[in-house]
């Protein structure tokens, strides 16, 4: 299967080799950070999570967002995203990778990652956390390959594949909500200590994960490789549409409880987000951009006319996960570092070196996808013929 | 027989003792000194480590003195200054090491006094609970909170969830900023999370903590037996009114402040209770 990856033109083969080259310094960049250790990166005594931890967050939903076309078309038989399972899929198996690699280079000592599974202890939600990302990863494969294997046969998948499927829906749901528990059972942190992170993680997560298959889909359609189909396109719209509402909805009750109730420590947090605190106004401008996005791609996703054009239809899905990656991959951690423990507030911005690993980790995620929908497109562009 | 660091270590040892007992004649050379600080001396136990720190005898000198004597026996590096700074006990003024209890009017040197902060060992620390692999791990039999640095994988989990700010990481090599590496402490690499042990090393070998040695004679901190009543940390308890920081959580912190009393010429005179 993996030969069709190695033959494209030449627009292919130039997008392959940006990609090498942005994983190329990523890895520079990577070496030298474990020579000098996490020095190299904005963190701090204070603000001992940053960047990639966010990173990670946010790709988490969106591995988890496949189950928004695995479940449509297994327990409703909504036979439009046939096409795009295997495709979620992908989007997922990609995502669980950067995932993964977040956490690697996030590590003190990554030449002691087997310690995770060595002395495996139960009672971190962190060990819980790897468990199923490693679950979930495997399961995507799993079953990407044996129905896409059947698929290319011209056969329905095995009849094992479909319990495995059933298991993969609300083991998606699970990988975002123990990501929230490492948050929220945190006494020490009062912005993460709320019940509502992990519906709220899986509301975006349900929204920016299908905004990005759509803008995938949008872009396969442009470039000739690929029609989801029009009614395939228009499903998933109204998923993004819903899980952003709902998503908009959570941000609004969190608001209520931390601004009604005055309760300083809690309130501190939001007052840094949307303010700024004590002078420091880093997230201030971000925080305005996601909330207005958010506006703005309600409005355009909840008016048929909109919806239902391409055009705006890909803006409204661009402005769905910058809004939502602002919100979780830069606001999320670092404001529950803001004010500190001791009620300070310590500056954090991530450094370049920082942001070059991140962008080759991004350049993985993105390696990986290109070249999974080629083999699968490629396949499907030779069974048509 | 299962090889488990700990038996390898006694095997290792008891190689070690025959081999040592050759030349014994150059053991017994060692200057006095150094073998005094190695001796085997009765270790000190308890049931639950506490410590009490007398904020009213808190001076600019015994709180230097005692987080330099920490820092040194430690070898924990100068970072003083920059985001990678290392600290096992430091100060910060009351207000601050207090922020959650809103302190507006007590009077203003007050608010400045510095205030010893560390490792509250807590009987049920949040940090152990998070960590991912039992680097860090609470030792039933005495309370510490402990560290393993050859386990730890420096994933800073522990940093997050502890609600006091004692844990440091070395973000970089620390040896470098060491002034004068102590031969008797193990250095840190670069990765691993630290901080304060309650001074487990020095407990084995009958000995108080840094800190608490160093500032003896003011007696601004007292370490002891919580479960014993009459050590001399569940005397000064019941004898103050003292303070544990962000009680609320649910910790249960084992490092306990004596605040300063206001004079009793200021305290209104209540008549006796009556219910």
């Amino acid at each position: 299967m993996i030969e069709h990856a190695l033959h494209g033109d030449r627009r292919y083969w130039s997008w392959i080799v940006i990609l090498l080259a942005i994983i190329g310094a990523g890895t520079v960049a990577w070496f030298r950070q474990f020579q000098l250790g996490l020095t190299v990166t904005g963190l701090s005594r204070d603000v001992s999570w940053g960047f990639y931890i966010a990173q990670f967050t946010f790709l988490v939903g969106v591995a988890a967002s496949a189950v928004m076309v695995v479940l449509p078309y297994y327990l409703h038989d909504y036979k439009q995203f046939g096409r795009l399972t295997v495709l979620g899929e992908f989007l997922a198996i990609a995502a669980c990778v950067m995932c993964a690699a977040f956490i690697f280079v996030d590590m003190g000592m990554p030449i002691r990652l087997m310690n995770m599974f060595i002395y495996a202890s139960p009672h971190s939600i962190m060990f819980w956390d790897t468990v199923v990302l490693l679950g979930y990863l495997l399961l995507n494969i799993v079953i990407s390959r044996v129905t896409f294997s059947a698929e290319k046969k011209g056969v329905p998948p095995p009849s094992w594949i479909k319990p495995v499927i059933i298991i993969s829906i609300p083991w998606a749901i699970s990988i975002h909500t123990v990501t929230a528990f490492l948050y929220s059972g945190l006494a020490a942190r009062p912005f993460w200590l709320s019940a509502i992170i992990a519906p709220r993680f899986l509301a975006s997560a349900f929204s920016s994960g299908p905004a990005l298959l759509i803008l995938l889909v949008l872009l396969l359609r442009k470039v000739g490789m690929f029609d989801a189909g029009r009614r395939a396109i228009r499903g998933l719209a109204t998923i993004v549409m819903y899980a952003l509402a709902i998503n908009v909805f959570f941000i609004l009750m969190e608001l209520f409880t931390a601004i009604y109730s005055g309760e300083p420590e809690h309130l501190a947090h939001f007052r840094f987000l949307y303010f700024g605190l004590d002078g420091n106004t880093t997230m201030v401008p971000w925080m305005w951009i996601s909330s207005l996005l958010a506006v703005v791609s309600l409005v355009l996703l909840f008016n048929p006319n909109t919806r239902n054009n391409y055009r705006w239809l890909a803006w409204a899905s661009a402005f769905v996960f910058v809004s939502i990656w602002i919100d979780k991959g830069l606001g999320m951690v670092v404001t529950g570092f803001t004010p500190s423990v001791l009620g300070e507030v310590v500056p954090y911005s991530p450094t370049v070196n920082e942001l070059v690993i991140s962008l080759g980790i991004y350049g993985i995620g993105a390696l990986l996808i290109t070249v999974l929908y080629k083999v699968a497109l490629s396949i499907r562009a030779l069974m048509a013929e | 027989m299962i090889i488990d660091r700990r038996n390898f270590v006694r095997v290792a040892g008891l190689g070690a003792l025959g081999a040592a007992a050759a030349p014994a004649s150059t053991l017994l050379a060692e200057p006095a000194a150094s073998r005094a600080k190695t001796a085997s001396a009765k270790p000190l136990t308890a049931k639950r480590w506490a410590m009490v720190v007398d904020t009213r005898k808190a001076t600019e000198e015994n709180v230097r003195a005692a987080i330099d004597a920490c820092h040194r026996e430690h070898n924990v590096p100068d970072l003083h200054g920059t985001k990678d700074e290392i600290k096992w006990i430091w100060a910060e003024s009351f207000e601050h090491a207090f922020h959650e209890q809103d302190l507006h009017y007590i009077p203003s040197a007050m608010k400045q006094a510095p205030t010893l902060l560390l490792c509250n060992h807590c009987d049920d620390p949040p940090c152990t609970q998070v960590c991912p692999t039992g680097a860090t791990f609470k030792r039933e039999r005495d309370g510490i909170v402990m560290m393993d640095w050859h386990r730890c994988i420096g994933c800073r989990y522990c940093i997050v969830a502890c609600p006091y700010g004692s844990r440091s990481f070395n973000f970089r090599d620390p040896r470098a900023h060491i002034a004068e590496i102590d031969p008797e402490y193990p250095t840190r690499m670069r990765g691993v999370v630290e901080k304060c042990t309650f001074c487990e090393e020095r407990l084995a070998r009958g000995r108080e903590p840094a800190c608490v040695e160093a500032t003896k004679a003011s007696g601004m901190m007292v370490f002891g037996d919580l479960e014993d009543p009459d050590s001399e940390v569940s005397r000064a308890v019941r004898a103050h009114f003292c303070i544990r920081r962000k009680p609320g959580l649910g910790t249960q912190p084992e490092v306990y402040y004596i605040v300063p009393e206001v004079k009793t010429r200021d305290r209104p005179q209540f008549p006796p209770f009556e219910p």
